[in-house]
């Protein structure tokens, strides 16, 4: 396990500059994240303004709040895949376990190596079940077919989908329902064995039990990841998060634009329960969008 | 609930009037165009089997060449346009069809909006509309001038005539692919070239094989490249690369302006042969494709 890990899973070769090193230092070992008041921008638009948060490890950290608030593309900014959208950028820094995400000789591909995401629709290849599993160990260089076997075998069970498909591992994975192809897709994920998975609203396009089942396998597995979900559920927020960040829309009356922003950032009780920003108390209570 | 229904009848029949007969024309006009597509193809197709079926055997398809005058038409036969048309088709699909995905995968996934991407696409487009006999005309005076008439330069200029097609189908087919398949890879680690080759092309591998065997199809069928590069000669030249070669739309295109029968005779089987050819690659490469495409649904 340990030998795999390391064979698949490449360190980020990250100068250290000795800012950083303090800053890890100051910083206790838990913090996964430390985003530091980053802005997004879609060209010259800006998406995303004044967003500052840490994450930490091994916890499941919500964000929640109205459509074209941000959320997803603050997701999306920390394993840097909005580095596909042309025209995107991220000002600010985004520190990954000490190491800034956006440092001059960082490779995206280490990052997302490292940090994994779900997305919003399933989105399994059209391969087999079992090819769709043993993809992301295969790119990374892992071709023994026992080791891909008990790998498959692992992360399909960790997705609780292992009874449902077991016996077909070779049919395709686009034959699988909207909650099964979902979980194939955490399979696959789990399946690099990354440090932190991202989830873009992961449950929205499943049916009450299929979602059911995904918050129990968030739970499970936040003892060996950590976990950072974006959804427009407020309940499922209250049941699987540790941590909520709420975030919300700045309308500037002038230009007619509108720029998310983060409001408020709790452990999930006290957001809920105590918000102390109006914005989030009339969110969480129901009363605005 | 009886005493509603008496009391609001509810009517679901056909609507009436001007949306019935809308309605009704659109779909005799499509009946109407498909009907008409159809006449032409199949009146091509028995002609060609009603006169060239006769000549057909296996004699036919591999003997050698007879001279031109003679009858009945069954003795002697194609065996040499087969052989190069085979050939010379191959080594054009060879040349062309790698090429033009390559170039595909260029445009779609790499060259963006960027200026020079966009040249390419457009002179690719652009080249789609080029006479065949020009590109023949191309290579006569590139190749044939220099090096002499061979089989080669005939598989030059029909690569160049499959190129366009091959870059336009297969471009076209990337552009479908949806692009969360490419952020699920991205997601996992997976270089630019990785999403390429493991899930762009996989996804659309079987628009891609229909393009490119429509490419070959098409080119297997040209005459007019092959005047200029080729000559077209009688006698069968198994080596492609120097010496003049034949095909079989160029002997159907000697055989049909010879004045004897015989002759013609023959230009009919040919044509029979060239139709069953395409026919047979055009089943393989279904069977591939659904090999390629086993889960896609």
């Amino acid at each position: 396990m340990e030998q795999s890990e390391q064979q698949f899973i490449p360190k980020l070769q990250v100068p250290q500059s000795a800012a950083q090193q303090q800053a890890a230092a100051t910083t206790s070992g838990d913090h996964i994240f430390d985003v530091k008041n980053i802005s997004c921008y879609y060209g010259s638009f800006r998406a995303v303004t004044d967003v500052s948060l840490i994450i930490y490890e091994n916890e499941i950290t919500a964000f929640i709040g109205p459509s074209g608030c941000g959320k997803t593309t603050v997701l999306r900014s920390l394993n840097r895949m909005n580095d596909l959208v042309v025209g995107a950028h991220v000002e600010g820094e985004v520190d990954y376990r000490g190491a800034n995400l956006y440092g001059k000789d960082v490779s995206p591909i280490a990052v997302r190596r490292r940090i994994g995401m779900v997305f919003q629709k399933p989105n399994p290849f059209p391969k087999s079940i079992y090819d769709n599993v043993a993809y992301g160990p295969r790119i990374n260089g892992v071709h023994n077919k026992g080791k891909l076997n008990e790998i498959v075998e692992r992360s399909l069970r960790q997705a609780a989908l292992w009874d449902e498909v077991k016996d077909r591992l070779n049919k395709s994975g686009l034959g699988l329902s909207g909650g099964q192809a979902q979980r194939l897709c955490i399979a696959r994920t789990l399946a690099v064995e990354p440090d932190v998975i991202l989830m873009d609203e992961p449950a929205s396009a499943l049916d009450p039990i299929a979602t059911g089942a995904i918050e129990d396998l968030m739970k499970e597995i936040k003892s060996k990841y950590t976990i950072v979900i974006v959804t427009h559920n407020m309940q499922q927020a209250t049941r699987v998060s540790d941590r909520t960040a709420f975030y919300s829309v700045l309308v500037n009356p002038e230009s007619d634009t509108r720029t998310g922003t983060l409001v408020e950032y709790a452990p999930t009780a006290e957001l809920f329960e105590d918000p102390q920003d109006e914005r989030t108390k009339a969110y969480v209570t129901g009363r605005m969008g | 609930m009886a005493v509603i229904a008496d009391q609001h009848q509810v009517d679901l029949r056909e609507p009436k009037g001007w949306r019935r007969s809308s309605n009704r024309i659109a779909t005799i006009l499509m009946v109407t165009s498909f009907v008409v597509v159809l006449i032409p193809l199949g009146f091509v197709l028995f002609t060609v089997i009603a006169k060239g079926a006769s000549v057909i055997s296996w004699k036919f398809l591999t003997g050698g060449p007879i001279p031109p005058n003679v009858l009945p038409a069954d003795v002697g036969g194609m065996g040499p346009a087969v052989l190069g048309t085979i050939e010379i088709t191959g080594i054009a699909t060879v040349m062309a069809v790698p090429l033009g995905i390559l170039g595909a995968v260029y445009l779609n996934e790499y060259g963006g909006k960027n200026p020079l991407a966009t040249l390419i696409g457009f002179m690719s487009d652009v080249m789609t509309g080029v006479p065949s006999i020009v590109m023949g005309l191309f290579i006569f005076s590139i190749w044939v001038l220099h090096f002499g008439f061979s089989g080669f330069a005939g598989a030059l200029a029909l690569a160049c005539l499959m190129l366009p097609i091959v870059i336009r189908s297969t471009y076209e087919m990337l552009r479908l692919v949806p692009n969360s398949l490419r952020e699920g890879s991205y997601a996992l680690g997976a270089t630019k070239a990785r999403v390429t080759v493991t899930v762009v092309l996989p996804a659309a591998i079987g628009g891609i094989v229909s393009g490119a065997l429509l490419a070959v199809a098409r080119a297997a069928g040209e005459t007019a490249p092959l005047l200029f590069t080729i000559l077209t000669v009688t006698a069968a030249n198994p080596n492609v690369f120097s010496g003049a070669n034949t095909s079989l739309p160029s002997q159907i295109f000697v055989n049909a302006s010879s004045p004897y029968d015989g002759a013609q005779a023959r230009g009919w089987g040919a044509a029979l042969t060239l139709i069953a050819i395409c026919f047979i690659l055009m089943i393989v490469a279904r069977l591939v494709t659904a090999r390629f495409a086993r889960y896609q649904h």
